[in-house]
């Protein structure tokens, strides 16, 4: 199955069965390209008893794409995972992991890359409408500076870019508020509806702060007529005790802005992002689908209980990341009923999965120094 | 001379038993000799404290630690590790400096006792966490030392994060240092130098493996027993012991039977038992996938969840265990003839081997001359602490023999 063809179907209009039948098609195909290209990928799904002729019975019927092996993330953090050859990777993009840690490798090719950003369009479009708007980054320009290594940070602002007019950022390179820019952009765009993009800490940090600070310094902002997307997470601002809520009500106050989404995504499956609609619900487009599952059994679990999420996408071509199990705990709220009129799967992220206090003699005391 | 620890450098410590006065004064403390009278006496002493105490009941490990001191006990094992030659005279080393393992609450106790029968003084690093078990065992140390103060310049429990000028400073003057906890601990404490004669001995990262001979399994052995045994081995701390089998052999005729029949009591025992942690299941999938896509022909045992994963391998030598987990995580291995584990088991970081069977059936594996095996022993006695453990004598490592013509 053609990935042009899916991408010719609208991101939010397919009820369960029919997005079962074109998810496992695509899903099969994409399994049999990985199991063909990518010897690590081919022991792995076969050490769970898959070939190819176990292939030939993911009909949508017999068996579906939630029957597919799914590959734990930590794995690209591990292995270089990839399905073409050297020369045609494009770029390789990392996850933004802090000094130290082991980041994820994501290896494209142009096509790969291409459906991502196309995907993406996709999906932003039907929250904010097809045209585009002026764009202010709240984020400093050094975070995309470095082509060559995409960081996570830096792939999402270039990605959302393609949304955005006379493309400004509102922070500079200390990450402070620069005043003088944001009023200029103000403005010049007055009357317009504009397009604000940053990572959910980023944003609270250096922006809601400020603009706090400046409104009792007696300067208010305007933001009312803005869209605001922002993504990455909420672990940071829990332990401040944020609450998505208080995030919303709290830039209301302040400038005037109600139209906010949060989004969900990972490096590893860039162009599938999981956008929150006016329900406050995260939506799964027909790009990609979550499964939350059992953590004993990993069986589907089933509306309104916890468990570990899996990310489905039909992008990846280039490395076989198109069934990945997150380390994220997630509980489905719904499928093809969400008053907001999107089918497809609506859900919430509760957060990363806790680490587990493992017995035994081995080496605690060291921890520290690693 | 008077040597006398530098109280500059103990900031930080928080004293459990005893005090800095005890502590500073620690390496001029008279040895005494092997299973001497009046240690047998006060160890005797904390078994009856420990056992009167009601809440001991809760744990077994503490009531096994307080039933292993007992004087009955303790004179048995005299027999076996007490005696020295004719014109021979073992007596303790001086202050011996343990430094427990974190995480397993009660085995700080029994570097103590082993430190203490050899004839020495101890200052014990505990864990920093808080657990029932030692706060009972320490109560009872404590009542004891008051009851029999002889004792008291011989034991100081402390704790403490991880500066170095405490580990630099129990160093110094140490006849003995103790290193429970693996690699990079033993690296870290390494930074602080012995006395020239100070002996150290480091229980390191290690790994085991069980051996289950099937007709024997089949034929002879109770099933749920058995079971239990391995759960004792493996999940009751989450297969993360260095005794823990992280790989299950299968010799014999009927293989496919015994696995069967092991597996679904070992499962059944496990649901009712084992708590598995979301990321403990995600861990498991990702060193199962690791295993796979670094070898060919691994394939993941199917099972009815995540509880017990196990992964058939072709072939075993010891570069597997670099892709070792734990919290029930297994190689699995059809053995058909024991010499084939030469591979796994000549490597210095091969520990416990735990087996169903005749222990015989490793004479001739043993006689090649391996660089690992320090273990062998019968399954669910794999934790059972011994004075001969992880290769080492202990007390005769712990004391020094004085040879008198």
């Amino acid at each position: 199955m053609e990935y042009e063809k899916i991408l010719d179907i609208a991101p939010y209009s397919l009820d369960k069965e029919a997005k079962i039948q074109c998810m496992t098609k695509r899903q099969a195909d994409l399994t049999l390209h990985h199991f063909r290209n990518c010897e690590a990928y081919r022991r792995m799904a076969e050490s769970v008893g898959l070939n190819e002729q176990e292939l030939q019975k993911f009909d949508g019927t017999e068996k579906t794409y939630y029957d597919l092996p799914f590959l734990p993330v930590r794995l690209f953090k591990e292995l270089d995972l990839k399905s073409v050859p050297d020369e045609e990777i494009f770029k390789t993009m990392t996850s933004s992991g802090t000094t130290g840690q082991a980041v994820s490798k994501i290896y494209l090719d142009r096509a790969t890359a291409s459906n991502q950003q196309k995907t993406m369009v996709k999906i932003v479009s039907d929250f904010t409408g097809s045209s585009r708007m002026p764009m202010l980054i709240i984020d400093c320009p050094s975070v995309v500076k470095n082509r060559a290594m995409f960081s996570a940070r830096g792939a999402g602002i270039l990605g959302f870019s393609i949304f955005g007019l006379d493309k400004t950022y509102a922070l500079n390179d200390d990450m402070q508020l620069d005043i003088e820019a944001v009023q200029a952009f103000l403005q010049k765009h007055a009357g317009k509806r504009i397009l604000l993009f940053g990572f959910t800490f980023m944003i609270w940090q250096h922006f809601y702060q400020e603009l706090v600070r400046l409104k009792e310094q007696g300067t208010v902002f305007d933001f009312s007529n803005a869209v605001m997307i922002h993504g990455g997470g909420w672990k940071k601002l829990i332990s401040q005790a944020v609450s998505q809520e208080d995030f919303k009500k709290r830039f209301q106050e302040v400038c005037g802005l109600s139209n906010i989404h949060d989004y969900y995504g990972m490096v590893e499956q860039t162009g599938c992002i999981y956008m929150q609609c006016e329900y406050g619900h995260l939506h799964a487009s027909i790009f990609s689908d979550v499964i939350v599952r059992d953590p004993v059994t990993f069986a589907p679990a089933p509306v309104g209980e916890k468990g570990i999420v899996q990310v489905v996408s039909m992008i990846p071509q280039s490395y076989p990341g198109h069934s990945l199990l997150t380390e994220d705990e997630g509980i489905l709220l719904g499928e093809d009923d969400c008053p907001c009129g999107r089918k497809g799967k609506y859900f919430k992220i509760l957060g990363r999965l806790k680490n587990a206090e493992i017995r035994g003699c081995s080496d605690t005391y060291a921890e520290k120094f690693k | 001379m008077q040597r006398n620890l530098n109280r500059e450098k103990l900031h930080g410590l928080t004293y459990a038993v005893g005090n800095e006065n005890i502590l500073c004064e620690m390496p001029n403390v008279p040895v005494r000799p092997l299973f001497d009278d009046s240690v047998v006496e006060f160890l005797n002493c904390l078994s009856k404290k420990i056992l009167a105490d009601r809440a001991s009941r809760r744990f077994p490990d503490v009531v096994t630690f307080a039933f292993w001191i007992r004087k009955g006990s303790l004179l048995e094992l005299k027999k076996t590790y007490g005696s020295t030659a004719e014109g021979c005279h073992s007596v303790g080393r001086g202050m011996i400096f343990h430094i427990a393992p974190s995480n397993v609450p009660v085995n700080y106790a029994y570097s103590l006792v082993t430190g203490l029968l050899g004839g020495n003084a101890n200052v014990v690093k505990i864990p920093s966490k808080s657990f029932e078990q030692v706060t009972l065992i320490n109560r009872a140390i404590r009542e004891c030392l008051e009851e029999n103060g002889q004792m008291r310049p011989y034991i100081v429990l402390v704790q403490y994060g991880h500066e170095k000028d405490i580990n630099d400073a129990l160093s110094e003057y140490a006849g003995g240092r103790v290193i429970w906890g693996g690699d990079r601990t033993i690296g870290e404490i390494r930074k602080s130098p012995l006395q020239a004669r100070g002996v150290e001995i480091t229980f390191a990262d290690r790994y085991s493996l069980a051996v289950i001979d099937a007709d024997k399994y089949l034929s002879e052995c109770d099933k749920k027993k058995t079971a239990q045994d391995f759960y004792n081995d493996t999940y009751l701390t989450d297969q993360n012991a260095c005794t823990s089998p992280r790989a299950v052999i299968w010799t014999g005729s009927r293989i496919c039977e015994a696995k069967e029949c092991f597996w679904s009591e070992l499962y059944a025992l496990v649901k009712e038992k084992y708590e598995l942690q979301p990321v403990q299941a995600v861990n498991k999938l990702t060193s199962a996938f690791l295993l796979a896509a670094a070898r060919e022909g691994v394939r993941k045992e199917p099972a009815q969840d995540n509880r017990i994963v196990r992964m058939h391998v072709e072939t075993l030598d010891d570069t597997i265990m670099e892709l070792k987990d734990n919290s029930g995580y297994f190689f699995e291995y059809d053995c058909e003839n024991i010499d084939e584990l030469e591979a796994v088991c000549s490597n210095t970081h091969c520990q416990t081997i735990t087996y169903i069977g005749e222990s015989s059936m490793f004479d001739s594996l043993l006689a090649k001359g391996l660089q690992g095996v320090d273990r062998i022993v019968p399954m669910g006695q794999s934790m059972d602490f011994e004075f001969i453990w992880d290769g080492y004598q202990l007390l005769q490592q712990l004391s020094r023999t004085i040879r008198v013509r």
